[in-house]
């Protein structure tokens, strides 16, 4: 199993109430950012990563976002460089950069390549469509997000292994000349993973591509149901998939102590967490989302990912503000917005789901020896070949950082390491992802083991991380 | 019997959906970007004496999505294609918020396909002051309650889109607002070229009709229209206390003006 090391790298100073105050992490005022605590974070989360691969993760996973304090990762693939020179072994993976809002999808081929290059072939590379915040911020239209993800892709892999100069004039994007002196080390090009929050279209073209798919902290129960898809997509395509096709990212943080690690970790629900990550009209702005997505969003009521989609989200968006006040969910937010709720209630409001997001799996917090507990548990349900630990995020110092890593590196990543072997579970390096052919009506082999899916706890729909 | 009648007609290529009521002389009505908000009194005043023909945009409700066109001058290209083979050409026209814009845009084709022009706080130039509501990062229902000044002043407010909140029109707004995000993202709801062809426009009268407090469209830009429009001739109406659809907010005086504009 391939163990990656994650952070969201949060810009950690900024006011909490500011951001209960906008509603959302999206659009705090950029007049709170102050460059000195820019830098230092920065290069902390530089060496977070090299301590990392020092304690043995086998990846740096790095993420994307634009105009939000959520994630500093406004340009991932500056910070890739970085690590492609001052780590050594770790894989840098990228998951990934938004394609659909860059509109430059030749730069891409060429950033990229450089940075499998530099790190001498230790490039994952991986798409994301970004979130709806994102099409806002640069101005990408949304209508078109599917349509310029799907082509900004197959330029990218064309630029990579098609020989130039050539000629591209697609619908969407349109080069006289394509014949980048940069190509990536790995060939025919570095691998490439598809991280997903929910959305089926997503699992779908991933197991078109064999690309190996990585759930981004989504309910367990949801998350079965979606590899299941691939699963049947993989063998339309005349393939079998197994647990070199999956991955999963799990929000944690580890302390010395039950009662350290569990003070501490409360910052993971700083701000509102994930869930306030954007507000319901920029988390799916119109066309973002198609039809079949949106029911489904609608139909999963436990829904729950990193980028705060949720139904309780997506019927705030279809309300808007004329909302039944008398409805329990997403009342705060909008009587918030009303002035009808103090700051100071919504905070309450944040920190007591504490314990619900814990029991549902939103976090998992505490020390090594009552974490691994859970994540063996997740292990066993999904199987997954690629294990993303999420550092926690919120206000949590250097040093309580680099004790939760420590603890992770040294004690949890080994454990879970032999839990795996004993599982069977192969990661994309071990086996190709899609190299094993599967013969038309025969049996295929379970991805997910349901007995275990029994153990695991259903997420409370109300509990707003 | 009911005041309207809608069929779907094969036409330019496509299937459109068009919304057919009153008797009399033909008015073209272009609805804006969320739809057609329904049958309202303006429809039922006009009716008496017009026939309104009202085709609903192409991807919403019953109209074929058309994938190539792909912005508002396309549009107006293709919805001149279609009502010349209509043979409605030439007729009044009538267009609210973007299909003012749209309007405005058939306009700089060909002006002789109309005969004289109503556009209600068009879309389609940039304010000289003051911004166009970026209404596709705000939810349907909180630019809707941002297009009308004074609610309690306004009793059709509550009748737009049928007044329900019902998950089909959830769904129908949302097909509305994915369409006009398609067409009309970038620039922000305006066409910077638009102000330049409508110098062009000659022979077609129009009346520009705006509320002071419109909150999407902001009231400058009826005088960029005017400017824009110097060589035809052109009036400007505009109503106090009255935000982005003067035709339920002040609908008598509406009314009026339209029905002796068009007489």
């Amino acid at each position: 199993m391939h163990m990656m090391y994650f952070t969201e790298r949060p810009y950690r100073d900024v006011p909490e109430d500011e951001v209960i105050r906008n509603r959302s992490f999206f659009g705090v005022p950029n007049s709170f950012y102050d460059p000195e605590v820019g830098a230092r974070y920065y290069n902390e989360y530089i060496d977070e990563a090299i301590y990392a691969e020092e304690l043995g993760f086998d990846g740096i996973m790095l993420n994307e976002h634009h105009g939000t304090p959520f994630c500093m990762g406004a340009v991932m693939n500056v910070e890739a460089a970085i690590l492609a020179r001052v780590t050594k072994k770790a894989r840098i993976v990228l998951l990934g950069n938004p394609l659909p809002v860059l509109k430059h999808p030749l730069r891409m081929a060429e950033e990229l390549a450089m940075i499998d290059l530099i790190s001498k072939g230790r490039l994952v590379p991986g798409w994301v469509r970004g979130a709806g915040s994102e099409q806002i911020f640069n101005n990408a239209n949304p209508a078109y997000n599917r349509e310029y993800f799907n082509e900004a892709h197959d330029v990218v892999i064309a630029a990579w292994t098609r020989p130039g100069p050539f000629r591209w004039e697609g619908k969407h994007f349109h080069y006289r000349y394509i014949n980048p002196w940069v190509l990536p080390y790995q060939k025919p090009h570095p691998p490439i993973w598809i991280p997903g929050v929910i959305s089926p279209e997503t699992v779908i073209w991933c197991a078109e591509h064999r690309y190996p798919y990585i759930g981004l902290g989504t309910a367990l129960h949801s998350t079965v149901e979606l590899w299941n898809l691939y699963q049947q997509t993989a063998a339309r395509e005349g393939y079998v998939a197994g647990s070199e096709n999956f991955g999963y990212l799990q929000q944690i943080h580890v302390s010395d102590t039950e009662e350290k690690a569990q003070e501490e970790g409360k910052a993971a629900l700083f701000g509102g967490g994930a869930a306030n990550f954007s507000r319901p009209e920029w988390t799916l702005p119109p066309g973002y989302n198609s039809k079949e997505a949106t029911r489904r969003l609608a139909r999963q009521a436990t829904e729950y990912g990193f980028l705060g989609v949720t139904s309780e989200k997506l019927a705030e968006s279809q309300q808007g503000e004329r909302r039944d006040p008398n409805e329990a969910k997403g009342r705060t937010r909008e009587r918030l917005m009303r002035g009808e709720v103090s700051i100071e209630e919504a905070k309450r409001k944040i920190y007591a789901q504490y314990q619900k997001a814990q029991d549902g799996l939103q976090i998992i917090i505490g020390t090594p020896k009552t974490v691994i507990p859970k994540l063996k548990l997740i292990l066993e349900v999904l199987r997954p070949g690629v294990l993303g630990l999420f550092q926690a995020q919120g206000p949590l110092s250097r040093e309580q950082r680099m004790n939760s890593i420590r603890l992770m590196g040294q004690e949890v990543v080994p454990a879970l390491r032999e839990i795996a072997k004993g599982l069977g579970i192969v990661d994309p390096f071990e086996r190709a992802p899609g190299s094993r052919q599967y013969i038309a009506g025969t049996q295929l082999e379970p991805l997910v083991d349901l007995d275990a899916l029994k153990r695991a706890p259903k997420r409370d729909e109300s509990v707003r991380v | 019997m009911a005041d309207w009648t809608e069929e779907v007609t094969q036409v330019a290529g496509s299937n459109l959906a068009i919304i057919k009521g009153g008797t009399g002389k033909p008015i073209l009505v272009l609805h804006e970007e969320l739809g057609h908000p329904g049958w309202l009194n303006w429809h039922a005043a006009l009716a008496r004496e017009h026939t309104l023909l009202i085709p609903i945009q192409p991807a919403l409700g019953k109209s074929a999505k058309i994938d190539w066109l792909r912005n508002i001058h396309d549009l107006a290209l293709w919805y001149s294609w279609a009502f010349r083979e209509k043979d409605w050409f030439p007729i009044d026209v009538i267009g609210f918020s973007i299909g003012g814009w749209i309007a405005a845009e058939m306009a700089t084709i060909n002006a002789r396909q109309f005969r004289r022009m109503v556009l209600v706080a068009p879309m389609g130039i940039k304010p000289p002051e003051g911004e166009i509501m970026d209404i596709f990062s705000i939810t349907a229902r909180t630019a809707l309650s941002h297009s009308v000044y004074d609610h309690d002043a306004t009793p059709e407010y509550a009748k737009l889109y049928g007044g329900e909140r019902t998950p089909e029109q959830f769904e129908a707004f949302e097909d509305a607002r994915t369409e006009n995000t398609r067409l009309a993202w970038e620039p922000i709801l305006h066409n910077p070229a638009l102000p330049h062809f409508l110098e062009g426009v000659t022979g077609l009268p129009t009346h520009i009709i705006w509320g002071r407090q419109d909150a999407i469209v902001p009231v400058s830009a009826a005088e960029a229209y005017r400017q824009a429009l110097r060589n035809t001739e052109v009036k400007v109406t505009i109503f106090d206390h009255c935000g982005h659809r003067p035709e339920i907010e002040k609908s008598n005086e509406f009314i009026k003006l339209v029905r002796e504009f068009f007489a």
